[in-house]
């Protein structure tokens, strides 16, 4: 506990100041993250869950492309370099692949139940 | 002595306070509406700070598939299941200062960076009257604007700054000019490109868009009832 306020406090300050570091990235990464999970969890429009999963995905691009730079680290030669901007690439294409599927989907939804409420669908028909 | 500022950890603070509040935004608010106009901010946001880690491709990339398309298909897929009608389409006069000074300041940027490049200016370049400094085998020769002027090239390449753009594309197909020596035998089994997950992912898109576009195709009512029918029958002959 005493070393994670310890180094929360050395990442407050001299945030203008200070080259700015693979941490801070990573920590923008999290937030994403978690608030993808939140809004995929406590949203019932379906679009709203479909929000949530570019949001999770978000975060993983940014995680990537923070390991990606040699810049942002100390040991500047451990940086994955191209692997982590083509890894970001491949997300990006396939989370506009999945969205357009997961669209399709919920049209349907729709189209079924004549409504976009996710609680709804809570039974199975033929 | 007073510190100067850090431009590039002002702006990545700038792009990931606008990234991360509207992040959650998108979870408090409850119109979809809104909720899908904050995530198309977050993640341009997002697009921002790619450009700072020095992704430029992929800053790009985001901005175009993310921004432009994802973005597009979920508001066209909240208006297609909207329940109420859509609330009025003028535009108030707050709205238009504001967007008048937004892009006004973008153009003034713009239009201020596209005019200090003196090669731009015509087969001659822009003549001065002042002598270069930097540039000494400019010096003389600009007051005469001889042609030759314009062949004549600076020394070294003049960076326009896409650093990743050909590394990624040599990438993908199966060139890894960023590790074009490597001795570890076992490392260097590795060292292939993305030419496989391209084609690969070349595939699931095109399969993705015939799956969308059956799953999305538009129904005639009478076909839906019949296979209510068609089921029962099924049921009833078992």
């Amino acid at each position: 506990m005493d070393q994670l306020t310890e180094s929360l406090s050395r990442l407050l300050p001299n945030l203008l100041t200070q080259p700015v570091g693979l941490t801070h990235y990573l920590l923008v990464g999290s937030v994403l993250f978690v608030t993808g999970i939140l809004c995929m969890a406590t949203k019932r429009n379906v679009l709203g869950v479909l929000m949530g999963i570019e949001l999770v995905l978000n975060g993983a691009n940014v995680n990537f492309v923070a390991f990606a730079s040699p810049v942002l680290r100390a040991d500047g030669q451990n940086a994955i370099g191209l692997d982590g901007h083509l890894i970001a690439m491949f997300v990006i294409i396939l989370a506009a692949a999945e969205a357009a599927v997961a669209l399709a989907i919920a049209l349907n939804y729709y189209n079924n139940h004549a409504t976009v409420d996710v609680d709804q669908g809570d039974e199975l028909k033929g | 002595m007073e510190p100067i500022i850090n431009w590039h950890s002002f702006f990545f603070l700038f792009f990931a306070l606008v990234t991360c509040c509207f992040a959650v935004a998108v979870v408090v608010a409850g119109n979809v509406v809104r909720m899908a106009c904050y995530l198309v901010v977050s993640l341009g946001a997002v697009s921002g700070l790619f450009f700072l880690a020095g992704a430029d491709f992929v800053g790009a990339m985001q901005l175009m598939i993310y921004v432009g398309g994802t973005m597009v298909l979920l508001v066209f897929g909240v208006m297609l299941t909207a329940k109420g009608p859509f609330v009025s389409l003028e535009t108030g006069a707050g709205n238009w200062i504001l967007a008048v000074l937004i892009g006004g300041s973008l153009v003034a940027i713009l239009v201020q960076t596209l005019v200090s490049v003196d090669d731009w200016f015509g087969p001659e370049g822009r003549r001065h009257e002042v002598a270069h400094t930097t540039d000494g085998n400019h010096a003389v020769d600009a007051m005469h604007g001889a042609p030759s002027e314009a062949i004549e090239t600076k020394t070294g390449k003049s960076d326009t700054g896409a650093h990743t753009a050909t590394p990624i594309g040599l990438g993908l197909l199966g060139v890894r000019v960023d590790k074009l020596s490597q001795e570890n035998e076992r490392l260097r089994g590795g060292m292939s490109g993305y030419l496989l997950p391209f084609e690969i992912v070349s595939v699931h898109l095109l399969v993705v868009l015939i799956g969308a576009a059956y799953l999305a195709r538009a129904r005639r009512r009478g076909s839906e009832i019949s296979e209510k029918d068609l089921s029962a029958e099924l049921r009833k002959e078992n």
